[in-house]
């Protein structure tokens, strides 16, 4: 018998490190396949040091071509691989957009069950850094409406360390949305931290007041606006998402018919959102649960602006969680 | 020359005999499809490949068993040269449960893994850089197979032609990529659309050995594939081939064909692969009095067969209307 | 004719390029037509001798309609196709004609899109109206001028009530129990009412002195299910959902009960006499003092035990439907005045004039089905309550004791408790109590 080892402290990106390297190490089908991920490391230094352990065939640099190395990814994952394709950031995404709504996710019901397509794709999302429209989209809700994927939006140490390898077990598609602004945060991982269902939304903070929904880069904003709500003496309950599709719905609803009230907090844009599609089920399942219409807190209907704090302004931010906090339990006026 | 070249040549013939009853086999099967189809019993999209089937069928034979094949929404003609059975196609095309893709796919969607047959590809260009992948997952596992990627010259203009030559290019990877091209994409012909019209001069300008061949000859086009096939296989990264042919019928059903000239269909028909492959066996005399017609009435019992298994065959159940958005098993 | 898409559902002949007795081969352009999309040539799938032409140059036909007869010719050979087809087999065609689509219809006034909206708003007739746009097109403008000019309508809409803020949930625990909305104040956002106003006013409210007609949120009038069944349904459901169960009974023998019973009702005149109910009833009540955590309500995941018995009475209605209104504080009333109360409350509910205060201060139910000829009962128990107690006929069955076997009158008592508030354990004891109790009449 040893002595339990420590919790330690690491970082998000450090952990999402740890993640594709115990891939590699485990299944030698995974390869890592992207822009910059080998001699530079990853644009965000996720895939740094991994070239020179796992060599140019499995630490692949690809050409600017989005939509050429994410159909590679499909093919090569229909062909016995189980490729991890980095996509820089999530604008980038869209100049693949063919490949993964009209390949990745209909081949395996185009076929009639005959091709899946193993597939992981990561890809950097969110604003916050001042990089102005093109560069600060957060468009994992808007992927959350293709059946056919999955969406997942690890919040958290555990769920960055933990959700890529459940996700290239996964026979179909799996997109993996990393917060930009999360590689930095450092938090506690358990000694045998390692693969983590992805099926459930996670309660990270109890509470009876209200529920607190939320995923991905909201979540560290949204637990501190937790906080400040318990000074004004509401007890908020964070849920956090984890995975947008398939929407654990189960989760929502239960927790919403013991608070009987809801915020969602998104960092998309309102219309047509994740949020709004949380509150559609909502009202489906739990309308008669309710004390108060289930409020939102999103991104505002603009490009994201280069000044800080007219980006400030538009992005989902503690003080307006709050705020929305107060007004559904009636004490906001 | 000597006596004993007589059989080696009538090989030859035999095997042209074969080539000509794929290419009517072909031939006659969509033209039972437009008959179908004006009856509303096919319904979608129909492209039809008549004109073009020296391709599909010249290119499948020069590839073995375990290569795999990414195609067009053009494609009955490939599918049945690669050993797709009529009944599984026609089954398709009715949206029935026994088609090859469950009736989810439909005439631009045809799969069958046993051939490796990765579709049946809608959006042109789209189907090229999986056939990169494919190509790709071949290299890393070793393999020495071949992936044959089809698309018109249409697909030459979009951005996916460009990053897909590039890619396995720079990669050397085991792609035969063959550019049908016949002339118009959609409406639009060639000259409309690109400043370069010499297709096989844009994938040469990636470091891809890339030939022009003629299309509408499928012992020219055979020949060509076996040597790029050759190529491929041994190592030598991609090749292209620009197979120039010509489509007699109109781009869907539902077309007017107001941008050409019916001259210039009646011009092409006169190079029809079928009827010239004809003629070249029987004016040497190695097609039997009576062969062609048995031929046909083959074929015509064989799509009949397969129009009989279609209409018999069974409707996918409601009920299983979202089995295969996600794999059985998974969450 | 042919379809030549899914959006084809007709065609115009505009040219034969055949005639009458033409001999026409499979592949042949025959005629043309023209759809809503583009003018077609369409050829023909038979070879033969056309021996009629069904549709005239000009004339437009749904998708499916035969366009001609094609004979088939004596001895000819197909040179590269399939053998000719009978003439039948162009009949067959018409059997898969797809119904006609009817012609659009012409809209009586022409109308911009938005005129017609605007019309719909301001109830105005498009007819009454001469357009002033594009081919006397009615546009918005005209309708707007049409309604200046139209006299004021006849009597604006009156303002509309204030309506009451009322959270879906409250809306639902306000119906579940019973509760007269207009009598609270909200403190939900906006001065709403809240599900944890309702769960205050069910602790703090006196009871509405309203007829239970008025009191409970009916549904629609004229429910084939009788009046009761919406209330009951979403009570029944709601605690299915949410109340664990555990059921437990034992067999009684009611031998001395009765024995006594019939002492008593002896010397009584035929209008006081008592019915074994009263003895059921009283039991139950007192057994309450033995185990006090059947007897009470479960609110805000917490047992809130009940200092009275207000004991419960399921009651049947005649048209269907269930009430249990409450004996009030059942354990200090003599069994004579429970034996009187019981008779008022079931007079009274089959008349529909129970109070609400009596419909929702039970702590307690008591369900006797032994008039239904029931042998066991396993009951539902009524939220906020906690447990039911349930009984079933009296029947003669044979009855072992001290070694000797007779035949007595026998009941089945059960409990159905809720496993939150107490379990298997303390509920054993309950019965055990109702039992004992029930051996001494006298005491009740």
């Amino acid at each position: 018998m040893t002595a339990p080892a420590a919790a330690r402290t690491i970082s998000y990106r450090e952990a999402m490190r740890e993640a594709i390297r115990e891939a590699l190490q485990r299944d030698p089908r995974v390869f890592l396949m992207g822009e910059d991920v080998g001699l530079y490391g990853g644009c965000f230094a996720v895939s740094k040091g991994l070239l020179d352990e796992f060599g140019p065939e499995r630490i692949r640099d690809t050409p600017l071509s989005e939509s050429a190395f994410v159909g590679a990814g499909i093919g090569a994952a229909m062909n016995g691989m189980r490729p991890i394709v980095e996509i820089m950031t999530v604008n980038f995404s869209l100049l693949a957009l063919d490949q993964i709504l009209n390949n990745a996710a209909t081949l395996l019901h185009m076929s009639g069950g005959q091709f899946n397509v193993p597939l992981v794709i990561r890809m950097a999302t969110g604003g916050g850094r001042q990089l102005a429209a093109q560069h600060s989209h957060s468009l994992e809700g808007w992927y959350a409406h293709i059946p056919g994927i999955k969406v997942l939006t690890p919040g958290t140490i555990a769920d960055a360390r933990g959700m890529l390898w459940t996700a290239l077990e996964d026979p179909d598609p799996v997109l993996i949305f990393e917060n930009a602004l999360l590689y930095n945060m450092e938090g506690e991982l358990a000694p045998d931290a390692g693969a983590v269902e992805i099926a459930r939304a996670a309660v990270l903070r109890e509470g009876s007041d209200v529920t607190l929904i939320s995923y991905g880069g909201s979540i560290p904003k949204t637990l501190q606006a937790a906080t400040e709500l318990k000074g004004k003496g509401v007890d908020a309950r964070v849920l956090d998402l984890r995975t947008l599709r398939p929407l654990d719905t189960e989760s929502v609803l239960a927790s919403v018919r013991e608070t009987h009230r809801a915020v969602i907090v998104d960092e998309g844009w309102r219309s047509g959102s994740i949020s709004a599609e949380i509150m559609a089920r909502i009202m489906e399942g739990a309308l008669y649960d309710l004390d108060a219409p289930v409020a939102r807190v999103c991104t505002e209907e603009v490009p994201l602006p280069y000044a800080r704090h007219l980006e400030d302004a538009a992005l989902p931010q503690v003080p307006r969680i709050v705020a929305a906090v107060l007004t559904v339990v009636g004490a906001g006026g | 020359m000597t006596v004993s070249d007589t059989p080696a040549a009538s090989a030859v013939e035999e095997h042209e005999v074969h080539l000509l009853r794929q290419m009517l086999r072909i031939r006659r099967f969509e033209e039972k499809c437009i008959e179908l189809y004006s009856a509303s019993r096919i319904r979608g999209f129909l492209h039809l490949y008549i004109g073009e089937e020296a391709v599909a069928v010249g290119v499948m034979e020069a590839l073995e068993p375990g290569d795999a094949v990414v195609a067009t929404y053009r494609e009955h003609g490939h599918a049945l040269a690669r050993g797709i059975s009529a009944r599984a196609l026609m089954a398709e095309m009715f949206g029935k449960q026994s088609g090859c893709s469950r009736g989810r796919g439909g005439s631009m969607h045809i799969f069958d893994a046993a051939t490796r047959f990765y579709g049946g590809n809608a959006i042109v260009g789209g189907g090229l850089p999986i056939a990169v992948g494919l190509a790709l997952a071949d290299r890393m596992q070793g393999r020495e197979r071949v992936t044959a990627c089809f698309f018109g010259e249409g697909a030459v203009a979009e951005g996916e032609f460009h990053e897909s030559m590039n890619l396995a290019a720079l990669w050397k990877l085991p792609v035969l990529f063959c550019c049908e091209n016949n002339l118009y994409a959609m409406g639009t012909a060639l000259a409309r659309s690109e400043s370069e019209t010499n297709v096989a001069v844009k994938a040469a300008s990636y470091d891809v050995p890339a030939w022009t061949v003629d299309g509408m000859d499928v012992r020219a086009v055979e020949d060509a594939a076996r040597r790029a096939v050759a190529g491929v296989r041994g190592g030598g990264g991609p090749y292209f081939l620009e197979l120039r042919t010509y489509r007699f019928r109109a781009h869907s059903m539902y077309d007017p064909e107001l941008y050409r000239q019916k001259q210039e269909v009646e011009e092409w028909k006169k190079r029809d692969p079928i009827a010239a492959l004809v003629d070249r066996l029987q004016s040497g005399g190695y097609l039997a009095a009576g062969q062609l017609e048995q031929m046909e009435t083959a074929i015509a019992a064989e799509i009949d067969d397969a129009i009989a298994f279609a209409e018999a065959a069974p409707l996918e159940p409601v009920e299983d209307l979202t089995r295969f958005v996600y794999s059985e098993g998974s969450r | 004719m042919p379809s030549l898409g899914a959006d084809m559902t007709e065609g115009t002949v505009t040219r034969w390029l055949v005639k009458p007795g033409e001999r026409v081969a499979r592949g042949d352009i025959v005629v043309e037509v023209e759809t809503d999309k583009a003018d077609m040539e369409v050829e023909i799938f038979h070879t033969g001798i056309i021996s009629r032409l069904l549709v005239n140059e000009g004339e437009r036909v749904p998708v499916g309609t035969p366009l001609a007869l094609v004979e088939a010719e004596a001895g000819a050979t197909p040179v590269m196709a399939p053998p000719t087809r009978p003439v039948a087999e162009v009949a067959r065609v018409a059997e898969i004609t797809p119904p006609p689509v009817p012609t659009k219809m012409e809209a009586p006034s022409r109308a911009t899109p938005t005129a017609r909206l605007v019309a719909r708003e301001l109830a105005i007739d498009l007819a009454s109206i001469r357009g002033t746009g594009v081919d006397g097109c009615v546009t918005r403008a005209d309708v707007e001028h049409a309604a200046r000019q139209r006299a004021p309508a006849p009597a604006a809409a009156p303002p509309p009530r204030r309506r009451l803020l009322v959270s879906p949930r409250a809306q639902r625990l306000a119906r579940e129990h019973a509760i007269d909305l207009s009598l609270l104040a909200g403190t939900g956002p906006a001065g709403s009412i809240t599900g944890a106003d309702i769960k205050k006013a069910i602790r703090e409210l006196p009871p509405t002195p309203a007829p239970v007609a008025e009191a409970v949120p009916m549904p629609a009038p004229a429910r084939a299910k009788g009046p009761q069944r919406g209330p009951i349904a979403a009570l029944m459901a709601r605690s299915n959902r949410e109340i664990p169960h555990y059921f437990l009974g034992v067999d009684i023998d009611m031998k001395r009960a009765l024995d006594w019973l019939a002492t008593q009702n002896s010397s009584r005149p035929v209008a006081e006499r008592m019915l074994y109910s009263a003895l059921l009833l009283k039991a139950s009540a007192l057994a309450v003092h033995d185990v006090p955590e059947v007897n009470g309500y479960w609110t805000e995941d917490e047992f809130r035990p009940s200092a009275e018995v207000n004991l419960g009475v399921a009651i049947s209605l005649r048209p269907g439907g269930l009430v249990a209104p409450a004996i009030l504080d059942a354990a200090t009333k003599p069994v004579d005045v429970v034996m009187r109360e019981l008779r008022d409350l079931v007079q009274r509910a089959r008349a529909g004039r129970l109070r609400a205060s009596e419909m929702s201060s039970g702590t307690i139910t008591v369900t006797n089905l032994g008039e239904q000829g029931v042998d066991y009962v396993y009951g539902v128990i009524y939220p906020p309550q906690v447990a039911l107690v349930g009984f079933g006929r009296i029947t003669e069955r044979p009855w072992a004791s001290g070694g000797m076997v007779g035949a007595r009158p026998i009941i089945s008592a059960s409990l159905a408790g809720d496993h939150r508030a107490s379990d298997g354990h303390r509920g054993g004891r309950f019965l055990a109590a109702i039992e004992r109790l029930l051996q001494e009449p006298e005491h009740l």
